[in-house]
């Protein structure tokens, strides 16, 4: 695995064997003192051509647990604002002798068009509507613990996604992946977040949540961004919530144990409500944790075999 | 005096019909004083150009051509974009007007043409805005514009939206004979960050796409106000089968409404976009396959009426940006004609009487250009000519363009290269015999 674009590019194999590492890595965050040095003397880039606090933080934090030196470099507001074309911004980035370039970019394709001008490997942190597969990664590393531990226990699981799908790169990575292990994922939206084609995507499509909810092993609610709000999608957050929210009645509709997941950050009262947030079988703050634990395992995979001299 | 034979050389002139015409068929071909005359009237010191085995058609007119200059020199000049049409087969060619400053005045449209002249390689033909800016509040001038020639106005890269003011601009351009070339493309339909067409690959991609209907009904919406306004309307580069159903029925009623098609929409499909590489962005985008086959259907019957390159060069830096940021467009002056024969010719879809009116006849009268231009080669008319080879064929090398821009779709891939010779207005602007 040279570089991490996309759930497709992973075989079975490499997620089985992204997951099990991240096992060995999640013990890290239970020690007194978190520090591999299995990347000691490799350099890692965060360049974020858009904001975010978690995603970069859990890279940095799985660099720094694995001793690499973890750079941010925040480049929103764009390189096409400032001017720059993106292949410079990354020319001169990678200049700098990287070894990986973790890129969050506002605009699909972005990272697999960087891997054509870096020797760095590329991890995409997400971009635009496309892909984020490290959360992907993480929301099976978490439900595969939820689940009881190994790959099989996916098979045949529906999982609902739900929510705007249309702008969600967590949901595409997410029914690439979960269909790869076994399960069936449930994309639930108005038809308004629904993406063109996404009867082509292989898995079942509704708009009722509440026909879906009682059948389902997990159900993952997405984000509604807030500039989506004025953008005619739904007429009101009232309505979206009465219409798609996970709200306590719904929570008390689920099956027993079912996971509900979140990638975050929530907007509680809308997506999801604080009973639901907070529920026993909420597993939103162990995605967090496993994040870590999964990028730590992406990067050592990427960056850990090769030759550091 | 300057004569020029062209011998052994077969001519196809297309379906039109003129009494003073030269015959179609194997013949000499002679150029005096850059006009055609009697081949058997040529003079030994004629200067001689043996064409054994190859074909002579009316010089290729671009309907759709962005030079760039004003404004954008780093892209494309006058001088370089004349060049690669040169060396396309283009005789003459429309220049769009979203230049820096924008082609809105006369005195900006005389720019254009003195550019042209000054360089020499094609005829260059300004095309007006239809709108001040092209911002689409308020009417440029397209009276004084109209009298300095032009011919054609048009918003092009922004359509006409407002209804308004498209009827004002089709009814106002009227007396003048002139014709309004809309970029039909609804943009509150398709949204300010489209750049691919809105279908399945745009979902997978996680890429905002423009959907057909965004096209679609604003020609039929301009249909209408053609109607209204007994007035003249061409729309640009059609790439939709919902449009070509929609010229269908415009045509059926009778309205006046000529369209064109580029050879990259008959030959590139949305899977192009499929790794993200923005050469592939353009506007109207790529769309899938059976879009391109109703394309092709309609070039054939007619529906379409002609070939136009919506020629778009940009600098490097323009294009290597994330696909949604980066520039739209792509170059195609100089394989058009080759894209055309294969997608139409040696395909079987069209024959070359059919390619001379898509690509020669039909432009010119859309554009109205007159001076031998779009019409079939006529004795004691200027000689507007382009001698191919029609077996040629070549990879696309990008490297090897006269356009100063490198933004070309087909580099790496083995297409017909035909254009050995162009003659515009009665002198060579390329050869390779």
């Amino acid at each position: 695995m040279r570089h991490l674009l996309s759930t497709a590019d992973l075989e079975l194999t490499d997620v089985t064997a992204i997951l099990d590492l991240a096992e060995e890595m999640a013990d890290v965050q239970h020690r007194s003192i978190k520090k591999l040095p299995a990347l000691r003397g490799r350099t890692v880039v965060n360049l974020f051509f858009e904001d975010s606090t978690r995603t970069r933080s859990s890279f940095e934090i799985a660099g720094k647990w694995l001793s690499a030196d973890v750079i941010n470099i925040s480049a929103k507001g764009s390189s096409v604002s400032k001017g720059e074309s993106l292949r410079d911004t990354v020319l001169t980035v990678a200049a700098m002798g990287v070894d990986a370039l973790v890129i969050r970019h506002m605009t699909s394709g972005a990272p697999l068009q960087v891997t054509g001008w870096t020797d760095a490997h590329v991890i995409n942190a997400g971009d635009g509507m496309h892909e984020h597969p490290t959360q992907a990664l993480l929301d099976a590393f978490t439900l595969r613990r939820h689940f009881g531990g190994d790959t099989g226990s996916f098979s045949g699981r529906r999982i609902a996604i739900v929510g705007d799908i249309t702008h969600s790169r967590v949901a595409r990575s997410n029914v690439i992946l979960l269909k790869k292990l076994g399960a069936r994922p449930v994309l639930v939206a108005p038809p308004t977040l629904m993406p063109a084609g996404v009867d082509s995507w292989g898995c079942e499509v509704s708009d009722d949540l509440d026909a879906v909810l009682g059948g389902v092993d997990a159900v993952m609610m997405l984000r509604v961004q807030r500039e989506r709000m004025s953008g005619g999608y739904f007429p009101t957050p009232r309505e979206y919530t009465i219409g798609y929210g996970l709200t306590r009645e719904r929570v008390s509709a689920l099956k027993p144990g079912t996971a509900i997941c979140h990638p975050g950050p929530m907007n509680r009262g809308l997506e999801i409500s604080a009973d639901a947030a907070d529920a026993a079988n909420s597993l939103i703050l162990d995605q967090v944790a496993a994040g870590v634990a999964v990028r730590m395992s992406v990067l050592y995979q990427l960056l850990g075999g090769e030759d550091q001299q | 005096m300057t004569e020029l034979l062209i011998s052994g050389v077969r001519l196809v002139t297309g379906p039109d019909d003129h009494a003073d015409a030269l015959p179609a068929g194997t013949q000499d071909i002679l150029i005096v004083n850059g006009r055609y005359a009697d081949p058997s009237q040529s003079s030994a010191d004629a200067t001689r150009i043996s064409a054994d085995g190859l074909t002579a058609i009316p010089g290729l007119i671009d309907l759709h051509t962005h030079l760039r200059e004003p404004g954008r020199e780093d892209a494309e000049t006058v001088e370089t974009g004349t060049l690669a049409a040169a060396r396309g087969g283009f005789a003459a060619l429309l220049a769009m007007p979203n230049t820096v400053p924008v082609t809105d005045t006369a005195e900006a449209a005389e720019y254009i043409r003195t550019l042209g002249e000054k360089a020499g390689h094609a005829q260059v033909f300004p095309v007006g805005a239809v709108s001040k800016g092209l911002a689409g509040t308020e009417l440029a001038e397209l009276g004084l514009m109209a009298r300095t020639g032009v011919t054609l106005f048009s918003d092009d890269g922004h359509c006409v939206f407002d209804s308004r003011l498209m009827r004002r601009a089709l009814e106002y351009v009227r007396p003048f004979g002139a014709r309004i070339a809309q970029h039909s493309q609804d943009p509150r339909l398709a949204g300010p960050d489209a750049c691919c067409h809105e279908g399945e690959v745009s979902g997978r991609l996680g890429l905002p796409g423009w959907p057909s209907a965004a096209e679609a009904s604003v020609i039929a919406r301009d249909a209408e106000l053609t109607k209204l306004t007994r007035s003249r309307l061409h729309v640009c580069h059609v790439s939709t089968a919902e449009s070509v159903d929609v010229l269908r029925w415009a045509k059926k009623r009778g309205i006046d409404v000529t369209a064109e098609v580029t050879p990259h929409h008959l030959l590139l499909t949305t899977a192009e976009v499929e790794g993200y590489d923005p050469t592939y962005k353009v506007n109207p985008p790529l769309r899938p396959d059976e879009d391109v086959a109703a394309l092709v259907g309609a070039l054939a019957d007619g529906t379409i009426d002609a070939v136009a390159t919506d020629h778009a060069p940009h600098a490097r830096h323009d294009k290597e940006h994330a696909f949604g940021d980066a520039a739209y467009g792509m170059v195609g002056l100089e394989t058009a004609l080759g894209v055309v024969v294969e997608t139409m010719i040696n395909s079987g879809a069209l024959d070359w009487d059919g390619l001379v009116s898509r690509t020669s006849l039909a432009p010119g009268r859309i554009a109205r250009l007159g001076d031998g231009l779009g019409v079939r080669p006529v004795f004691g008319a200027p000689a507007n000519l382009t001698v191919i080879d029609p077996g040629r064929r070549a990879t696309v090398d990008r490297d090897a363009s006269a356009s100063l821009s490198r933004n070309n779709p087909y580099h790496g891939r083995e297409l017909p290269d035909p254009v050995m010779i162009t003659i515009a207005a009665g002198a060579i602007t390329y050869s390779r015999v």
